[in-house]
């Protein structure tokens, strides 16, 4: 089990102050706004920055106790960066393998193997794509074979579909080295994938904790659907207005009377209400 | 024909300092880049004091300071050091002459790496000084070379400080420029124009290899 109680002043008017344990194997996510002390809190628990006070104890290992803190070299952690922080100047086999023992080069291959990385050992970096990109920081993270797995946003900067693919391939390498893990994510719907535990911080502190559906689900659910529209176009249809919006890729005509169309111009911003969802045909998705 | 030494002089006097600056100023332009210290800006001025400095200035505090009769020289002739008129002081004074074209290029780009590119390797189960041998100046091999370069040319142009602390000593500190300066004094132009040429030519091929390799690092950016 791995608890943690830490304080860092993060400016002169916020605090960051949690305390938490972290389910053993298992992933837990941690969300909120910008600013609400997510990344500070993934460098504390990996030894890139210093706590204030408090402790984070790692089965027997205290790795803070107060202002003792022990350096990342010597915790056993492994981190994938937002933006990956693959070395240039090592190909893919060489990256994976740098913080592994020696012992270990039988499972840089397999890491190799796992992640589809095989065909692209000898490439650097600059050659591959991002889904690459992302396989081989996970897999060199795990090279070192971590007790604590910290992922900041790692698939933030990858289209939908790809980032779908990675959440299951991230899901099957984290089960197969039942390692604990502490994910950074603002997708909701990543959470709920990957998530046995929720932490969601606000102005420095856990606000809520729970399982992503007491988290997220409680009281918080509606049966309607609020979306961003932008108005395309405005014209006349006998007594009411026909306005073109856009909404999530698509173009819609709805009809407005007089009053409500008045002050919209084309690029204006108009909040739309939908009701009665249902989902699409089955042969119609994408 | 002309004396080759002053030639053979100053390519071994810009390889000794080149070599000695690759040591010292790849360590201090690291201290730099990372530092947060106090007295770091005042470090900074101290090093790039030689851009500003005419070099006469700098040779005459030097010859003052390793004289025989200063502190310091008496100190260093207990060792049966002498730094005055010696190829050992032009070492000396050449690379504290030089040391801004080494430490600037290396310094400006190992603080333009990202600071997740170290982390990432401390993460690793790396030290600070492996994650500087193995990860930073790998990714820094063209400022490398360009203040290698940049060092090395710097050299071969000295004239003030070299014939202020090494006079003009045949084999010892008749380096190429204080050679043109000692021809035209005894109005021997040819050979004059054969040391200009050869200065000339050499200090072509270092720009046209700085710009060559920015080049080169700009392309391997994108």
């Amino acid at each position: 089990m791995i608890r943690f109680k830490l304080q860092k002043q993060l400016s002169p008017r916020l605090t960051l102050d949690v305390a938490a344990e972290l389910p053993p194997g298992q992933i837990t996510a941690l969300t909120g706004d910008s600013g609400a002390g997510k990344t500070t809190l993934l460098r504390l628990l990996a030894g890139l920055s210093h706590a204030d006070s408090g402790t984070l104890a790692v089965g027997d290992e205290q790795w803070i106790n107060g202002r003792h803190s022990l350096p990342p070299q010597a915790r056993g952690v492994g981190m994938v960066f937002q933006d990956y922080a693959l070395f240039p100047h090592l190909d893919v086999r060489h990256n994976i393998a740098y913080g592994a023992s020696r012992d270990d080069l039988p499972l840089v291959e397999e890491l190799l193997t796992l992640t589809g990385l095989a065909a692209h050992a000898g490439q650097r970096p600059a050659q591959l794509s991002g889904g690459q990109r992302q396989r081989v920081a996970l897999a060199r993270a795990l090279a070192r074979r971590p007790r604590l797995l910290l992922l900041d946003e790692p698939l933030s900067a990858l289209d939908p579909a790809l980032r779908s693919r990675l959440q299951d391939e991230l899901l099957l390498l984290q089960q197969r080295f039942a390692v604990t893990t502490v994910l950074v994510s603002h997708d909701i719907p990543e959470v709920f994938k990957l998530a046995s535990q929720v932490l969601q911080l606000a102005d420095g502190r856990i606000a809520r904790r729970g399982s992503p559906a007491q988290v997220y689900l409680q009281g918080s659910t509606a049966g309607r659907l609020h979306l961003n529209a932008t108005v395309l176009a405005i014209q006349p249809a006998d007594l009411l207005w026909r306005v073109t919006v856009q909404s999530g890729g698509s173009m819609v005509d709805i009809l407005l009377d007089h009053d409500e169309a008045a002050g919209l111009r084309v690029g204006s911003p108009l909040p739309l209400l939908a009701c009665n969802l249902t989902p699409l045909p089955q042969a119609s998705r994408a | 024909m002309i004396d080759l030494q002053p030639l053979w002089l100053t390519a071994r006097l810009a390889a000794t300092t080149s070599c000695i600056l690759l040591l010292l100023g790849v360590p201090l332009a690291g201290w730099l880049a990372h530092s947060r210290r106090w007295y770091k800006p005042l470090a900074e001025t101290l090093v790039a004091m030689p851009l500003v400095l005419p070099p006469s200035v700098l040779g005459f505090y030097l010859l003052l300071a390793f004289s025989p009769v200063s502190l310091l020289g008496q100190w260093l002739q207990g060792f049966h050091i002498q730094l005055v008129f010696s190829f050992a002081g032009l070492v000396v004074g050449s690379v504290l002459f030089s040391l801004p074209f080494m430490v600037q290029p290396v310094a400006a780009a190992l603080s333009s790496l990202p600071d997740n590119l170290r982390e990432a390797s401390y993460t690793l189960g790396k030290s600070r000084l492996y994650t500087f041998w193995h990860v930073e100046l790998p990714c820094i091999k063209p400022a490398l070379v360009a203040g290698l370069v940049m060092s090395f040319a710097h050299t071969v142009g000295e004239f003030g400080l070299v014939l202020m602390l090494g006079g003009n000593i045949p084999g010892v500190s008749r380096v190429a420029s204080i050679a043109i300066y000692n021809e035209v004094e005894v109005l021997n132009y040819p050979a004059a124009h054969v040391y200009a040429a050869v200065l000339c030519g050499f200090s072509f091929l270092v720009v046209l290899a700085v710009n060559l390799l920015r080049r080169h690092s700009e392309r391997l950016a994108a």
